[in-house]
């Protein structure tokens, strides 16, 4: 039966670039991406605790990462990535009642998470520029 | 001789874990879990980043250390590290396609939420009981 390990040149589901723009897909792109972003951004998380719990010292270097526009930039990005994939996730949780599926409801899902991850990181990090610069 | 009538399995049983994904929902089951649960997890997670924010060393201690806040940060700690090492599994075997690069990435991917999990329950246990 040696013709069967012959390789069939089999015809491939096309790809994304083949399709019209959609936010939809895009949206589930964010959705990955996001997630995978917060896996490695969770090492800050960690970094942060074990800091904590070393002492001054290794919590002051913490706080001096935080505080340059490199760790701004992180933490900001590090905020829209939770809530818009913590907002992605509750969408896929009304998905998984079958619900929001319409062509309607699924366009507005999208525009609903998209548009609140981002006014939502902009109150958290007005929240966080008013903690800070009340001066503790 | 048809095998099927020599077996004493049941249909259910003959099936069960032949599958390509070698299981059935559970791996599904535990990320809709842990995401239900990280809602609200993560809400908390974030109040407390910002109630901390700007503020000492001593005072950091403090309000981590102390049992309501230790708690949630547990929960959240280890909600999250299940569910992002189950997010992540579900990519590796999405886009790495080679035997053994692909066991390596799927060994690494549960060594890398142990080892993330278990720095972050020592420390928030050290805060606690301040030893």
């Amino acid at each position: 039966m040696a013709e069967t390990k012959a390789r069939v040149a089999r015809p491939l589901s096309p790809h994304i670039q083949i399709y019209r723009f959609m936010l939809t897909y895009v949206m589930s792109g964010f959705h990955r991406v996001t997630g995978a972003a917060l896996y490695f951004g969770m090492l800050l998380v960690v970094w942060w605790l074990v800091a904590a719990a070393s002492g001054p010292n290794a919590y002051a270097k913490v706080q001096w990462f935080m505080g340059t526009a490199i760790g701004r930039l992180v933490l900001l990005g590090f905020t829209w990535g939770l809530i818009h994939h913590t907002l992605g996730g509750i969408r896929h949780l009304i998905w998984d009642t079958l619900h929001g599926f319409g062509p309607s409801e699924r366009e507005w899902l999208a525009r609903a998470t998209l548009a609140g991850s981002i006014s939502l990181t902009l109150v958290v990090a007005i929240a966080a520029y008013l903690v800070v610069g009340g001066g503790r | 001789m048809d095998s099927k009538q020599l077996s004493m399995k049941t249909p259910l049983g003959r099936v069960r874990g032949s599958g390509s994904a070698r299981s059935g929902t559970h791996h599904f089951w535990q990320q809709r879990l842990t995401s239900f649960a990280g809602v609200p997890l993560t809400i908390a997670f974030i109040v407390i980043v910002i109630a901390l924010l700007g503020r000492n060393h001593a005072a950091t201690v403090q309000i981590l250390g102390s049992p309501l806040v230790a708690i949630v940060m547990l929960l959240f700690i280890i909600t999250m590290v299940y569910h992002m090492c189950l997010g992540m599994q579900e990519i590796i075997v999405d886009y790495v396609h080679g035997d053994l690069i692909k066991f390596l990435a799927l060994m690494g991917n549960t060594c890398f939420g142990v080892v993330l999990a278990l720095a972050s329950i020592y420390a928030i246990l050290k805060l606690s009981f301040g030893v």
